[in-house]
């Protein structure tokens, strides 16, 4: 099982290549155009990483975070989420650059293989920046009236971090 | 604006806050690390990023997106049913997810966008059911591999950066569940 997940990414990169070169797609050349258009968006996301990641530091380093998570601690046990990944949680919603920043930051602190480093990196991948993508969606179509769309969302976020928490605990022991 | 008032109240109160706790010099220092942190941390994943944004290209050009929005198509008339009779709003929308499963961040905004311009037609000004459902499947994660979050943890040593896929595909699915099925509910009961 652990073998088959390792060649997962290699196996999707060589089944894709072999599709798109017998439908007669340029396979290099649209890899080396695709890299580069991530080249274009990493530009576009370190002027907010570095704006973020500041704050951030800033925030970690005063202790606000520990003083927020402490309070919390009682509810976030009761929940089965660890307190070290409320700085996470809270900024998760609100921006994709910030949750970038925080969450490296945790996965560096206790370790990509630790359960929080995994915690951390599985809540990453299962959440979206929902206050941003509700803003552009409802902001570009002129909706002012948003009904239950912030209520749904928020109860997908929740879900997805106790899940993510939870998943890590069923997929690591 | 928004951003505006969040960034410079969480500088602020890490002011107050470091200056009350007596960890002034200590904010002091991280307000000039954080800045080159995020410097290192774009450049030690974005090797991967590319890479992946190089295979996602690939999947574009071949057709692979375009099969996987018609293999979605009936599941997705189930989840718009007042927009299901509309061929070109159900042809945005399956375009729009299928863009989300494969990780074409840059793609399925916009195609998500002309599915939500067509919904909100039929409502100027309020969000109809299915608008509030469009958003919220948008703003649950659906992509198949977590390609950003696997190149962080690579780059902080990990040998198998994709061990989390499992786990992250069920954390997904329960968060997307949750959020259909409250809106399905939220549709039913929500007085405005």
């Amino acid at each position: 099982m652990d073998l088959l997940f390792t060649m997962l990414i290699p196996l999707t990169i060589a089944a894709i290549a072999l599709y798109a070169a017998g439908r007669r797609v340029d396979v290099y050349s649209a890899l080396v155009q695709g890299a580069g258009s991530g080249l274009e968006t990493l530009t576009r996301i370190i002027p907010a990483l570095i704006g973020l990641m500041t704050a951030v530091y800033m925030l970690r380093a005063s202790g606000a975070l520990e003083l927020l998570a402490a309070a919390l601690a009682p509810l976030l046990d009761r929940l089965g989420l660890p307190s070290e990944l409320l700085p996470l949680m809270l900024v998760r919603p609100i921006s994709g650059s910030a949750a970038l920043g925080v969450g490296a930051e945790l996965i560096s602190t206790y370790g990509p293989d630790s359960q929080l480093g995994r915690t951390a990196a599985v809540m990453l991948g299962s959440t979206e920046t929902t206050f941003y993508t509700i803003a552009v969606y409802f902001g570009a179509v002129g909706i002012t009236k948003t009904r239950y769309a912030v209520p749904a969302a928020l109860c997908a976020d929740l879900t997805g971090f106790l899940a993510a928490a939870w998943a890590v605990r069923v997929c690591f022991e | 604006m928004t951003m505006t008032v969040i960034w410079t109240g969480m500088v602020v109160l890490s002011i107050l806050c470091g200056l009350a706790t007596g960890q002034g010099p200590a904010v002091a220092s991280a307000a000039v690390e954080g800045a080159a942190a995020a410097v290192e941390l774009a450049l030690s994943i974005a090797g991967m990023l590319c890479l992946w944004t190089g295979v996602m290209e690939v999947m574009r050009r071949s057709g692979l997106a375009d099969k996987l929005s018609r293999l979605l198509a009936p599941v997705l008339r189930r989840l718009f049913p007042q927009a299901a009779k509309d061929q070109d709003t159900m042809d945005s929308i399956s375009a729009n997810v299928s863009a989300n499963l494969l990780g074409l961040g840059s793609a399925a905004t916009p195609l998500g966008l002309e599915a939500a311009r067509r919904l909100a037609r039929r409502s100027p000004g309020t969000a109809s059911d299915s608008l509030c459902m469009l958003v919220v499947c948008n703003t649950a994660s659906i992509q198949l591999i977590p390609t950003t979050v696997a190149s962080v943890r690579a780059a902080e040593g990990c040998t198998a950066p994709f061990d989390i896929l499992p786990a992250v595909w069920l954390a997904s699915a329960l968060s997307v569940g949750v959020g259909i099925g409250a809106c399905k509910i939220f549709a039913r009961i929500w007085r405005d």
